[in-house]
């Protein structure tokens, strides 16, 4: 992740496709997990844990939303959408079943995953553009539906009271705890993404991106690998979904709109498409920068604002400096954050006897 | 490359390193934190300008009189664009900086932070929106309407109407315009309720998200329907439109009411002006208009600073909303604070404050609110407002309807 070697020195495929390149960079892995599992719970305080909490939801979504728009170069606006089917079919479950947190969660996905699916069958025939349409009719369907359907909202206010999931027969409240929760699952999207992308479905995904003709003609099944492209990202967004509504106790397709979809395929593009450090980059750049610019808003507004108009200027100033910085981050690197930071990494990687 | 590359890093550097030291900056001692969130970006801007401001003014002017035994209060302000996770962080922010009671803002963060107010025991107010059945203080402990819920607003217009329509509603023609999200959706079983025994035909009109087309519905209403009454639950840009599609159809306006909030100066202006509006019902959970002495305090305050009232003012419906979320939160602080012998209160002392307001009414800009455990609405009040000559003149006083068949339904919602 951070280091590299100086040239490059790989003489077979294996050592080519590990995970690990060199040794170092299963001590930084290492290293890392620490300081996030062990280190950040024991010292943060609740408030930055509760923000750790939405960038942890966040990832899982945007590296979900990653195999689809990334690897295999579909689009989707539906994963909002996607996100609820996953919420609700939780939610159904607890409620109405009694069930545990493990099977509501792949469950959950799995519903999802069906409905992805599903949505995904005209990316057969449409393409770019036109298939951001077809995905953009399913968010409004599904979002109709669930709005309109009691068997599946649970009434007219459209959202499910969810208790918190119960974990060794203690259930799970303060921040802290439901950030290890959360933390487990973000890891094992980590790693099932890492390990999905060096398969043969993952090879597939790519070379479909790449060029579909010439993947049809060196032997992928196209109709299978693009259904399976949307039904592995949808698990995904399904789980998301879940799990924020497990974090906040309740299911309601208010959270999960248009804007949402739109916040996600925000995260890719700006992380990077195509790579796992990317998803997770994004989901960080899109849920802290809002928050980092207000603080620096509070702390530094009353240089340019009198006291009263603060109030009125931080939040629109704030959207301002996100869209000023979006921007100006894609013009730096019109490949996203993860390419930024390949392009640092590079930069010290014979430092400092560059030449 | 390089150079960008030194520019960069250090920039990212720089930026977290100030936004993190400026969070470390110290609580004072003898400040009460009331945490508030606000919406001064997203969709419903058009309520939250105004509301927010007052809100802070209101608490400038309790601070400016010393404060509330010996306290000063602090409205913590976040905006969070009508967005969930940014209503999660907020709220959060809050507890940090040590909050103990929590205005909310938007009917989903408060299903969102039902949960956690119960948790974490702060005190949280949704008023004139929010889950009604949260209205049954003894199944959500830390939820506070404090304001009549969409059910006893929806039941208001159903009595108003009948007092129009010359006392009785048998056979008679109601549409309900609603906006179709599970806030617009809320009221219907209220008023599907008191069809039952009032006996008139209730036909429901659905509006879409964003709610800025609505030609359709107005022309279904207005020439196939024919209804005596209509009723408007609308948020956002919506009512203006509503508005002037009715006014484009020729259906007169003083057969039509909004429920609160499609009943603003601001919805009227973005209509077209008062003329247009002329005859449309409002109803408000808040005194409408400026005779009010707090109002002339605050103006007074601005006076003493030198300054010019702030042109929020001029908005004498969400302003004077502001208002009351403030009044009654600062009241509950003070009870707090009468009860525990002017200790610094914890969320359930608020809590306690909270339910121990009685007969609180602000030189009549708010209601007689009575909350108890058991009651979290304080009664449910409203006043009905009508566009009459560039101004809401007052048609009723504080009234109350039906208040057996909203606490029915209140039970009823397990």
């Amino acid at each position: 992740m951070f280091h590299r070697e100086s040239g490059v020195f790989k003489t077979s495929y294996a050592a080519d496709m590990a995970l690990y390149p060199l040794p170092i960079a299963k001590w930084a892995v290492a290293a890392f997990a620490g300081l996030f599992i062990v280190i950040a719970p024991l010292t943060l305080g609740e408030y930055y844990i509760s923000i750790l909490n939405l960038i942890l939801i966040a990832c899982v979504g945007a590296l979900g939303l990653n195999i689809l728009v990334g690897y295999t170069g579909q689009i989707s606006i539906g994963h909002g959408a996607f996100m609820s089917v996953g919420a609700y079919t939780a939610a159904n479950l607890v409620t109405q079943l009694h069930a545990p947190f493990w099977i509501t969660i792949p469950a959950g996905g799995l519903m999802a995953a069906l409905i992805g699916a599903i949505v995904g069958i005209p990316s057969l025939r449409i393409k770019g553009i036109y298939l951001a349409i077809a995905t953009l009719a399913a968010q409004l369907i599904i979002e109709w539906t669930i709005n309109h359907v009691p068997a599946i909202s649970g009434g007219v206010q459209a959202s499910i009271q969810v208790p918190r999931p119960s974990l060794f027969g203690m259930q799970l409240r303060t921040q802290t705890q439901l950030y290890l929760f959360l933390m487990g699952f973000v890891v094992l999207a980590i790693v099932g993404t890492s390990n999905l992308v060096r398969s043969r479905i993952g090879r597939a995904f790519i070379a479909i991106r790449d060029q579909d003709i010439a993947a049809e003609i060196i032997g992928i099944n196209i109709f299978r690998y693009k259904l399976w492209a949307f039904a592995i990202s949808s698990f995904y967004a399904g789980v998301t979904g879940v799990l924020y509504t497990y974090y906040l106790g309740i299911a309601n397709y208010e959270q999960f709109q248009l804007t949402v979809s739109i916040d996600y395929l925000a995260m890719v593009i700006i992380g990077g498409l195509g790579s796992i450090l990317g998803s997770i980059l994004g989901a960080i750049f899109v849920t802290l920068l809002p928050i980092l610019t207000r603080w620096f808003l509070e702390d530094f507004g009353w240089l340019f604002f009198s006291q009263g108009d603060l109030l009125n200027a931080i939040p629109n100033l704030r959207l301002i400096m996100f869209g000023g910085l979006i921007i100006f981050f894609l013009v730096v690197e019109p490949e996203g954050l993860n390419r930024l930071w390949r392009n640092i990494r590079n930069y010290f990687r014979v430092w400092p006897f560059s030449y | 490359m390089r150079n960008w590359m030194t520019v960069i890093t250090t920039a990212i550097a720089t930026a977290g390193a100030l936004a993190l030291a400026g969070t470390a900056t110290a609580q004072q001692k003898g400040e009460i934190v009331v945490g508030d969130q606000c919406d001064r970006t997203g969709a419903t801007q058009i309520v939250g300008i105004r509301l927010c401001a007052a809100v802070q003014d209101y608490i400038s002017l309790v601070n400016s009189k010393g404060g509330v035994e010996g306290y000063k209060i602090k409205a913590d302000e976040i905006d969070h664009e009508y967005k969930v996770p940014q209503g999660m962080e907020a709220y959060e922010r809050a507890k940090k900086d040590g909050a103990v009671s929590y205005m909310i803002y938007g009917t989903p963060h408060a299903q969102a932070l039902n949960q956690k107010l119960v948790e974490d025991k702060i005190p949280g107010t949704s008023p004139g929106f929010g889950i009604s059945a949260s209205a049954d203080g003894a199944r959500y402990p830390y939820l506070f309407p404090m304001a009549a819920t969409y059910w006893s607003q929806g039941a208001a217009a159903v009595k108003f109407i009948k007092d129009k329509l010359g006392g009785d509603l048998k056979g008679k023609k109601i549409a309900y315009v609603f906006y179709d999200n599970p806030a617009g959706r809320e009221a219907i079983p209220i008023l599907e309720d008191l069809q039952k025994t009032e006996g008139y035909e209730l036909r429901t009109f659905a509006v879409p998200p964003p709610g800025v087309e609505m030609g359709a519905q107005v022309l279904d209403i207005t020439q196939r329907y024919r209804p005596d009454f209509v009723i408007d639950h609308l948020f956002g840009r919506s009512p203006s439109v509503a508005i002037k599609e009715y006014k484009r159809a020729g259906f007169p306006l003083s057969k039509v009411m909004g429920l609160v909030w499609a009943s603003a100066e601001a919805d009227i202006e973005a209509a077209g002006g008062w003329a247009v509006a002329e005859g449309y019902h409002t109803m408000s959970f808040a005194g409408v208009g400026d005779d009010f002495p707090v109002r002339q305090d605050i103006k007074a305050m601005y006076k003493a600073q030198g300054k010019e009232p702030p042109k929020e003012m001029d908005d004498t419906v969400m302003y004077n909303r502001g208002l009351f979320l403030a009044a009654v939160h600062v009241e509950a602080i003070r009870n707090a604070l009468k009860a525990n012998g002017g200790k610094k209160p914890t969320g359930e002392e608020v809590k306690k404050g909270f339910e121990s307001i009685h007969d609180f009414t602000l030189g009549g800009l708010v209601p007689p609110l009575n909350i108890t455990p058991t009651d979290h609405e304080g009664g449910g009040w409203v006043q009905i407002y009508q566009a009459k000559g560039g101004k809401f003149v007052k048609e009723t006083d504080w009234i109350r309807a039906y208040p057996e068949v909203v606490a029915n339904a209140v039970k009823k919602a397990e």
